[in-house]
């Protein structure tokens, strides 16, 4: 009897899963044809973004980028973009009317701002937070010109101002308000009378002049950069300041940050903007009249402040009131605890928010575009108003676009990177 | 047994003032009142001074004087003999129309894109995503341009409708012309008997509401649940239907047609209006997508999965379960960007609009030279729109807030 049962005496190796569900097929079948709707919906999607880059592709890719006007480039081919008109005016779209044998200041301004930013965002190379300090009065100086004393001597008076208030301290006064006020009075001392006899006798044994340029030739994105910069920058304490005294249990503090936010929150921007350029001369002294850029950074500011106030009450509202608590019964005061256990955690849950209201300012700086500055918006319509131009508009859009897309799209970025970094609990 | 001793009570010193916690919070505030009246004095006074020098009062009578410019978009009626304050009306409806409108498609938009974002799909939520990046990351004012910019110098003349053979046609049965004055609608012309079909239909909105009250308090009591949404489409459009046949058709379309180099009747949208409403529609639709979809990832996922373990159908947990708890984390942020759709609105000048800041901050304030007053004006409207959106959003929060124990 032969025998006919078989049995198996190794194992067999695992074949391979079906090429269905591995690979290209696999993916391709989970991500983008699971059911008839994703089907529906891949193809469609396909086919939008064919669509769009069947058009985009050759306009950008063939566009002219040397010819003299846009009727030249109509016609050599009408149906790519004509690019040339950045190269005829990339000069104005970054500085504005800025003199063109000065473009290195605000070059040279830009390039510092990426070196002042790296210490803030990098905290290993916080050893280099000096240079963000003094790079405030660095620009300003580059950008406007003048005499580098009269910048400087902000900087003089304000470190005297602080090492007047730490030896009070130190030596004198256990008291840190009445330090505070002394201090203050003593800067006040400094500034009205002791400055200008100082800025003329620096003047006088070392000039460092740069030629002056005025406000209303800034422009482009060099003026963008401005007004954003300085408005995050300037926006961010004071919103701190708003949103802790919009917590605070003081009424009448508590009343004026709520009364100031809302008012700010309920109008828009272009109105403040207005007020800027039109009203505030109403409402100074006859006869004053201070910068005009210096003015719609203000407005700007105090713009986001508020918004960066509301972010910052959101941040200290999601925290527990037992931290609150703990830190009083540690005996930290307002301020010490505000600094070490609130202010931390309170920003670390706001940072999208923060970031966000960041973006929104710095993407707000093409309104001062309609109280006639000559932002990168307000400069495509000055192009097109040059007879060569006239008539061009998805080539300058697209690269002002581009330029706000980058700039916006990094701090988002960033804002998630931080947040990652920051992240503690899982 | 010794008594508790009371700690030796200090006289009081004019230094704790600042130093003691008991009073420091009361002085602090003494001395902020005193310098914000100082600061807001000053101002005043500053104004007063200055009104003084240019011979200047502060009075809003020019409201009531003849405007004397006309206004390409009314809704009320509206003629140059009007007034400023007429004027002013005319540019309040404008800038509620845009920001009515707005929300509206912003809405849709919004939600569309912010649920296909979350789709397993990839290309769909790359796509979504490049959407979302796209209009969030580029200012809005360069979007109205653009969008204007697309829609007057890629749109045909109307003369191109011209002709035997024309360049361009009119879209869904010659009934839409899209040209680059602006996009012409059919519009509805009511005949006699035209109210009574509004009425039926109001009427039967108002009983589809009380069947939809009916049927939970039904579902609540038996369990049983009754075919609502189809019971509810019925009940709106067969009734107002018949009626519709029945009298005759007393609602007819008036199409637009050529007449000289110009569309004649229907309804005339204008390029700036349809640019600013579109471009503030997408901008805002991007932050609204970002709304809806953090608001779905907020609801944990054990809620889904609890539903689906209690035996709820996808349909019923995304309805029952996901959504109600996602709304109140949607609505309010939602409902600020409605408000800054509203405010945005007010970037109208870019595209020749005539919205309240057009009007009313624009050509009157030139006009008449009243900065102060027309400003004061305009700034109220905004404020007065904003705090009423506002105290809706803290009703809102206040009634449906998680009540902690």
């Amino acid at each position: 009897m032969t025998k006919i049962a078989f049995v198996r005496k190794k194992e067999i190796p695992p074949s391979p899963p079906p090429i269905t569900e591995v690979g290209l097929i696999g993916w391709l079948r989970q991500n983008l044809f699971s059911s008839w709707l994703n089907s529906i919906l891949t193809v469609l999607s396909v086919y939008f973004i064919v669509i769009m880059l069947w058009d985009f592709i050759p306009w950008a890719y063939g566009g002219h980028w040397n010819t003299k006007s846009l009727r030249e480039c109509l016609d050599l081919d009408p149906d790519v973009a004509c690019f040339s008109v950045l190269a005829a005016r990339w000069k104005q779209l970054l500085f504005g009317l800025y003199p063109a044998e000065e473009y290195w200041r605000p070059t040279l301004t830009f390039i510092f701002l990426l070196l002042a930013i790296v210490p803030i965002l990098f905290p290993k190379f916080f050893r280099f937070f000096w240079f963000s300090i003094i790079y405030p009065g660095l620009a300003v100086w580059l950008l406007w010109g003048g005499s580098v004393w009269s910048i400087s001597i902000v900087y003089i008076g304000l470190t005297l101002g602080v090492l007047f208030f730490l030896t009070l301290i130190r030596r004198y006064l256990k008291n840190y308000m009445i330090a505070a006020i002394l201090a203050f009075l003593f800067t006040a001392v400094f500034f009205l009378f002791i400055s200008n006899w100082l800025v003329g006798l620096l003047n006088a044994i070392l000039p460092i002049n740069l030629p002056f340029v005025e406000s209303l030739k800034m422009g482009g994105f060099t003026l963008s950069l401005i007004v954003g910069v300085t408005g995050i920058v300037a926006s961010f304490p004071i919103g701190i300041l708003l949103a802790l005294g919009r917590q605070s249990n003081l009424p009448v503090i508590k009343m004026i940050c709520v009364g100031f936010i809302e008012f700010i929150r309920g109008v828009p921007l272009i109105t403040l903007l207005f007020v800027a350029s039109v009203l505030l001369n109403y409402f100074l002294p006859p006869g004053t009249n201070f910068d005009i850029v210096l003015r719609v950074v203000i407005m700007v500011t105090l713009f986001s402040a508020a918004y960066m106030a509301e972010v910052i009450r959101g941040g200290l509202a999601g925290l527990p009131l037992g931290q609150h608590e703990a830190s009083a019964s540690l005996g930290l005061t307002y301020w010490q605890s505000q600094r070490l256990i609130i202010m931390p955690q309170a920003l670390k849950i706001s940072i999208p928010g923060i970031v966000n209201t960041f973006i929104g300012l710095f993407k707000d700086t093409t309104l001062v575009s309609i109280i006639s500055l000559r932002d990168p918006v307000g400069l495509a319509s000055t192009i097109r108003a040059d007879q060569k131009w006239n008539g061009i508009y998805w080539e300058l859009y697209v690269a002002i676009g581009l330029m706000f897309f980058i700039f916006c799209w990094g701090m988002s970025q960033y804002s998630q990177y931080l947040e990652r970094k920051l992240k503690t609990d899982k | 047994m010794s008594s508790p001793t009371l700690p030796p009570s200090e006289s009081f010193k004019f230094s704790m003032l600042l130093s003691d916690t008991r009073y420091r919070g009361m002085s602090l505030q003494v001395i902020t009142f005193i310098i914000f009246m100082a600061a807001f004095f000053w101002l005043v006074d500053n104004t007063i001074k200055n009104l003084a020098l240019l011979d200047k009062d502060v009075s809003f009578n020019f409201l009531w004087l003849r405007a004397g410019y006309d206004i390409n978009q009314r809704l009320i009626p509206y003629t140059s003999d009007s007034t400023h304050g007429m004027a002013a009306l005319v540019g309040i409806l404008n800038t509620l129309l845009v920001a009515f409108v707005g929300c509206i498609i912003a809405t849709f938009l919004g939600l569309f894109v912010g649920i296909l974002r979350l789709s397993k799909n990839w290309i769909v939520a790359k796509l979504m995503s490049a959407y979302i990046e796209g209009f969030r990351n580029v200012p809005v004012l360069l979007w109205i341009v653009m969008v204007f910019a697309l829609l007057t110098e890629f749109t045909p003349a109307p003369r191109a409708f011209k002709g035997a053979e024309p360049e361009a046609t009119m879209l869904f049965f010659e009934s839409v012309a899209i040209t680059n004055r602006g996009t012409y609608f059919p519009a509805p012309v009511l005949a006699e008997g035209a109210y009574w079909l509004l009425l039926c239909f109001g009427l039967s909105i108002v009983a589809v509401i009380y069947f939809i009250r009916f049927a939970n308090k039904q579902k609540k009591d038996t369990g049983k649940s009754l075919p609502t949404f189809w019971i509810s489409v019925a009940a709106i459009i067969f009734p107002t239907l018949i009626l519709f046949f029945a009298m005759g058709q007393p609602v007819s379309l008036e199409y637009p047609y050529l007449k000289g180099f110009n569309f004649k009747d229907g309804i005339h949208l204008r390029n700036s209006f349809l640019a600013l409403t579109l471009a503030l529609a997408f901008y805002t639709s991007a932050f609204i997508a970002e709304i809806v979809r953090a608001g779905i990832m907020a609801v944990s996922k054990g809620q889904s999965e609890a539903a689906a373990s209690l035996g709820l159908r996808p349909n019923k947990i995304m309805s029952l379960i996901i959504l109600p708890q996602a709304l109140r984390i949607i609505v309010p942020p939602l409902i600020s960007n409605y408000l800054n759709l509203t405010k945005n609105s007010s970037l109208a000048i870019a595209v020749g609009y005539m919205d309240v800041r057009g009007t009313l901050g624009g050509i009157t304030l030139n006009q008449t030279g009243r900065e102060l007053e027309s400003m004061l004006l305009l700034m109220g409207f905004y404020l007065a729109v904003s705090l009423l959106i506002s105290s809706f959003i803290n009703y809102f929060n206040r009634s449906f807030q998680i009540v902690v124990r």
